[in-house]
């Protein structure tokens, strides 16, 4: 699917389009008869060497007045469908409207269904058809601070269902997006927010109804305990080298099931992702992923040292008992990785 | 200010002493660091803006190298910010505004038919200032690196930088605060040159007008100065307030913008753009002036419609304030202010189209000579209008949520700021160049000059509006492969290498151009009174102050007409007396020299380039923590400014004649 705002697919991106139909005819026309014009007075009125001088006009009172008034009442056109527009909206949320929160980080978004009780990261699952009340919530900065920094500002946008809206640290901001069809929308941050400010992207799934309440009830289960060996040692490294002091996963036996909020994406079900790192590299667990291996040593790389590869990551890289992480060790945790589906 | 002396040989003041010999050299290399003459000034505004203009241009085009394929690997993500950054920063604040200002110093006082600025040495020392602005800024790279926020730097992102992990280096905060705290002092020390300036011009404009010349009869260019000058003097004490909160609030841990601190960083969205979208008039006005002075000359009519462009520019110069909003709709200020800014953003496209149908009407029924600065204005009224239509498209408020902060406004921004302003900087730079030095320049040379740069332009500048509405955001230092944006990016980055071609056409314009023949005082058959002088003028820019009776007044010494629906003819030259009842107005070539004319100029002094010297001194204290050293620098930059207020107080403006 195209990242193209003139092509939308849902009813706020189709208003907001409605409003650039009508203005962008309108705009070709006035280039069209100014450059027509030029074109005309420059072929015309070129000096030919005749020996008279112009006549000296000094302008047409009436001819000024009117290219004033046309353009004014174009203009008036214009702004009426403008500002219903803007109100229509920035109108409060329905009672049925699903409401998300969504907290921009540095380099990656976090989507919180409050009500379902799920966090995802880089992936909003929408059903299609509902309208979707977006919540930038940047109203409690101290809880997404990292190293004591103020968190700061990012922009949500989804060319294809909706403009963008900024998120802003210490207010609320919100918008509405909706998707007609099933799809997948991509998505990114456009406001500047440091060095991986162009690897902050996101989708959208939007899913049909049915598909999305499964897709809920998939993301509330937690995650399986260990079976085999070396899953077993994978979900010990995942405590011992400190991927638990910000990831979350719902159902690990060191997570305190009352306190599950990390700084990191949370990883309940990792491996169910088309992508990981502010979804700038396939995941070697998603199903749309096109060279597995290159997939898998992305992964490895990014366990090992997230800044070397996607710069000012703020994960640091990962060490088990004061040592950077071993190839078997890897192994271990890339197995357990796998199982959370 | 000007002192004629009405007797020069018994002055009866006492002669004051400076505190060391005064410079009385107007000639050699010494004579342009000591120089109050506006023409000097304007002249070397003009060569330190073309320098940046190469170095900005030279960012612009590792900008371009680095996104010409995805997955560029050019720049690292820290070099490119920083040099977006600066390529920014270089083209607002250290070329189109001074080369705005190199006009404006230029040729205010000689189509005012005024001896010099109202305040030659405050003249000066807005220069020096602004030099050591530029080079203060340019040292970022000698230290911790440049600023890297973008010319907007909003915060908190200005305040955490790119890196709070530290994964760069360890100490990330410290470097991040060196590099915002050249960006608040750079632009802060650049403030005042701006401010001086505008002081200066604004009282030129009202003081030192020739006789007979009423303000509607003043050239447009210079009524866009004054227009100009006027945005200057409210617009930078906002955004110099604004650095200097960000100067706390970085360097002493100030509350303004920090939410954690209960801040608001919208805050600075609306002072920096509270001074930012005057700014966008104030390098767009000047260079609308210099088109309206190009056009009549080369369709050999009057400007169509003269009051409705001035007070246009007067409606332009107003609205600008009330439009800062339209960059922020998508900071969610909500419904009421998104519409009102939308529509007031609407109606500057009123003004701006009246100035565009004026234009047209200028050159409608003339006699069109298509010469390279001709070319250049002709490039101005097209480029703009496609850069003014696309700012309507703006006013869409909702749909703008769709093109902020995408390449679509960075499209639309370079149509208006290089296809507007610097495309009628460069008409400026080839009408004026015969009378600043004497010499046409080479018309084949400009023309290929004029059409590369067209070319280069629209090959680099239109393929951006695509871009961006196949959602290319803008500050991107990379872009995946498969995102559909590869084609058009190798092509705006082969536009920019033919824009560096243009220039380059350019700079060899001046060299060969040295040995061309004298071009006289009025080479091109123009229309104002500075054309009345010699080429170059002398120090004293008119030997007879020229009497004014019409807002085309050489035309009028030139040319009679008996009525407004007949063809003029050509007159003797001494003017015709029916049109000018005040008589003819003199000999203009009398002969004699300035002293023999009574006339007294300023005389050069050090202390302007002494007074600028110790702002950045200053400035560069706050990068320190250590007390000591910061009021050391402190002290040194601040006894070296004050005192020279002082000695330049103590200075008489001129000395007498002995």
């Amino acid at each position: 699917m195209p990242a193209d705002a003139l092509q939308p697919f849902g009813p706020v991106a189709e208003a907001q389009d409605a409003l650039w139909d009508l203005a962008y005819p309108i705009a070709i026309g006035v280039f069209v008869l100014v450059f027509a014009g030029l074109a005309y007075i420059l072929v015309r009125f070129r000096d030919k060497g005749q020996e008279e001088l112009p006549v000296q006009t000094h302008g047409n009172t009436r001819l000024e007045i009117v290219w004033t008034i046309i353009p004014a009442l174009i203009l008036v056109v214009i702004a009426i469908p403008t500002v219903q527009t803007i109100f229509d909206l920035a109108r409060e949320p329905d009672p049925d409207s699903l409401i998300i929160d969504v907290v921009g980080k540095q380099y990656w978004w976090e989507f919180r269904y409050e009500e379902a009780g799920i966090w995802t990261a880089s992936e909003l699952h929408i059903p299609t058809g509902r309208d979707i009340y977006i919540r930038l919530d940047g109203s409690e900065p101290g809880n997404t601070t990292v190293y004591g920094q103020p968190p700061v500002m990012h922009s949500f946008w989804v060319p294809s269902l909706a403009g963008k809206r900024d998120y802003v640290p210490g207010a609320i901001r919100e918008m509405r997006i909706q998707a007609d069809e099933p799809g997948v929308y991509p998505g990114n941050c456009a406001e500047f927010c440091g060095l991986s400010h162009a690897n902050m992207r996101f989708t959208v799934i939007a899913h049909s109804p049915e598909d999305y309440e499964a897709w809920v009830a998939s993301q509330q289960e937690p995650a399986l305990l260990a079976q085999d060996e070396l899953v077993q040692q994978g979900q010990e490294l995942f405590v011992s080298g400190a991927c638990i002091g910000c990831h979350n996963i719902t159902g690990h036996p060191d997570v305190d099931p009352d306190a599950p909020s990390r700084v990191g994406p949370d990883l309940t079900h990792f491996a169910a992702r088309e992508a990981f790192a502010g979804y700038i590299f396939d995941s070697p667990f998603g199903e749309q992923v096109e060279d597995p291996d290159q997939a898998m040593e992305n992964l490895r790389a990014w366990i090992r040292n997230s800044s070397a590869i996607k710069p000012g990551s703020h994960m640091p890289a990962t060490q088990v008992d004061g040592a950077p992480v071993d190839g078997e060790q890897l192994d271990a945790i890339i197995a357990y990785l796998a199982t959370l589906e | 200010m000007t002192a004629i002396a009405e007797n020069p040989s018994t002055g009866t003041l006492p002669r004051r002493r400076g505190i060391f010999p005064r410079p009385t050299k107007t000639t050699g290399a010494l004579s342009w660091l000591t120089t109050v003459d506006h023409k000097k000034i304007g002249i070397m505004y003009g060569i330190g803006a073309l320098i940046f203009f190469v170095v900005g241009g030279l960012e612009a085009l590792l900008i371009r190298a680095q996104l010409a394929t995805p997955n560029g690997e050019v720049l690292s993500a820290d070099l490119y910010n920083q040099v977006f950054t600066m390529h920014g920063l270089t083209m607002i604040f250290f070329v189109v505004m001074p080369l705005g200002a190199a006009f404006i110093n230029y040729l205010l006082p000689l189509q005012l038919g005024a001896r010099d600025v109202a305040f030659p040495r405050i003249n000066a020392v807005s220069l020096w200032i602004w030099v050591v602005a530029g080079l203060f800024v340019y040292s970022s790279f000698f230290f911790e690196g440049a600023p890297n926020g973008s010319w907007v730097s909003y915060f908190p992102q200005a305040l955490v930088g790119p890196d709070p992990a530290g994964n760069l280096a360890s100490d990330a905060v410290a470097i991040q605060q060196s590099r915002m705290l050249f960006y608040s002092m750079g632009l802060q020390i650049a403030g005042v040159a701006s401010l001086a300036s505008a002081v200066n011009f604004v009282t030129t404009v009202l003081n030192m007008r020739a006789p007979g010349m009423t303000l509607m009869r003043m050239p447009v260019f210079s009524w866009m100065s004054f227009v100009t000058a006027f945005l200057l003097l409210f617009a930078m004490p906002v955004i110099g307030i604004a650095l200097w909160q960000m100067m706390f609030q970085i360097r002493f841990a100030g509350p303004f913008f920090d939410p954690l601190n209960g801040g608001d960083p919208v805050l600075w969205e609306h002072m920096f753009w509270l001074f930012g979208h005057p700014e966008v008039y104030i390098m767009i006005l000047p260079a609308f002036g210099i088109v309206s002075e190009i056009l009549p000359v080369f369709s050999r009519k009057p400007l169509f419609g003269y009051s409705a462009i001035v007070f246009s520019g007067i409606a332009i110069g107003f609205l600008g304030w009330g439009v800062w909003a339209h960059h922020m709709f998508t900071a969610g200020l909500g419904p009421v202010a998104d519409s009102a800014f939308g529509i007031a953003t609407m109606l500057i496209a009123v003004p701006t189209g009246i100035k565009i149908f004026n234009w047209l009407g200028t050159m409608w029924g003339g006699q069109i000579r298509f010469t390279t600065p001709m070319l250049f204005a002709i490039g101005l009224v097209s480029m703009f209008t496609i850069g003014g239509l696309s700012g309507v498209t703006h006013s869409l408020v909702p749909h703008d949520t769709q093109q902020h902060d995408t390449y679509y406004v960075v499209a639309h921004f370079h149509y208006v700021l290089f296809g507007g302003a610097l495309f009628g900087l460069f008409g400026g730079i080839y009408f004026w160049f015969p009378k600043a030095f004497g010499r046409l320049l080479n018309e084949r040379i400009g023309k290929l000059h004029f059409w590369s740069m067209l070319i280069g332009f629209n090959l680099t500048f239109a393929p951006m509006h695509l871009l961006g509405l196949n959602g290319m955001p803008r500050r991107y230092y990379t872009y995946a492969d498969g995102m559909g944006w590869n084609f058009w990016n190798a092509v705006v980055s082969i536009g920019s290498l033919v824009i560096a071609l243009s220039f380059a056409i350019f700079v060899i314009n001046i060299i060969v151009s040295r040995n061309n023949p004298p071009a006289g005082a009025d080479p091109w058959d123009a229309r104002s009174v500075e054309w009345l002088t010699s080429s170059p003028p002398p120090v004293h820019n008119f030997d007879d102050i020229p009497v004014i009776s019409d807002n085309d007044e050489l035309w009028y010494r030139k040319y009679a007409s008996t009525s407004d629906e007949d063809a003029p003819v050509r007159v003797a030259a001494g003017g015709s007396d029916d049109e000018n009842p005040g008589g003819p107005y003199g000999d203009r070539v009398s002969g004699k020299t300035a002293k023999e004319l009574g006339i007294h100029m300023p005389d050069p002094s050090w202390f302007p380039l002494l007074l600028s010297l110790g702002l950045p001194i200053a400035a560069y204290g706050v990068f320190f923590e250590d007390r000591i050293t910061m009021t050391a620098f402190f002290a040194v930059g601040g006894i070296l400014t004050f005192g020279s207020m002082l000695g330049w107080a103590l200075e008489p403006s001129a000395e007498e004649d002995h």
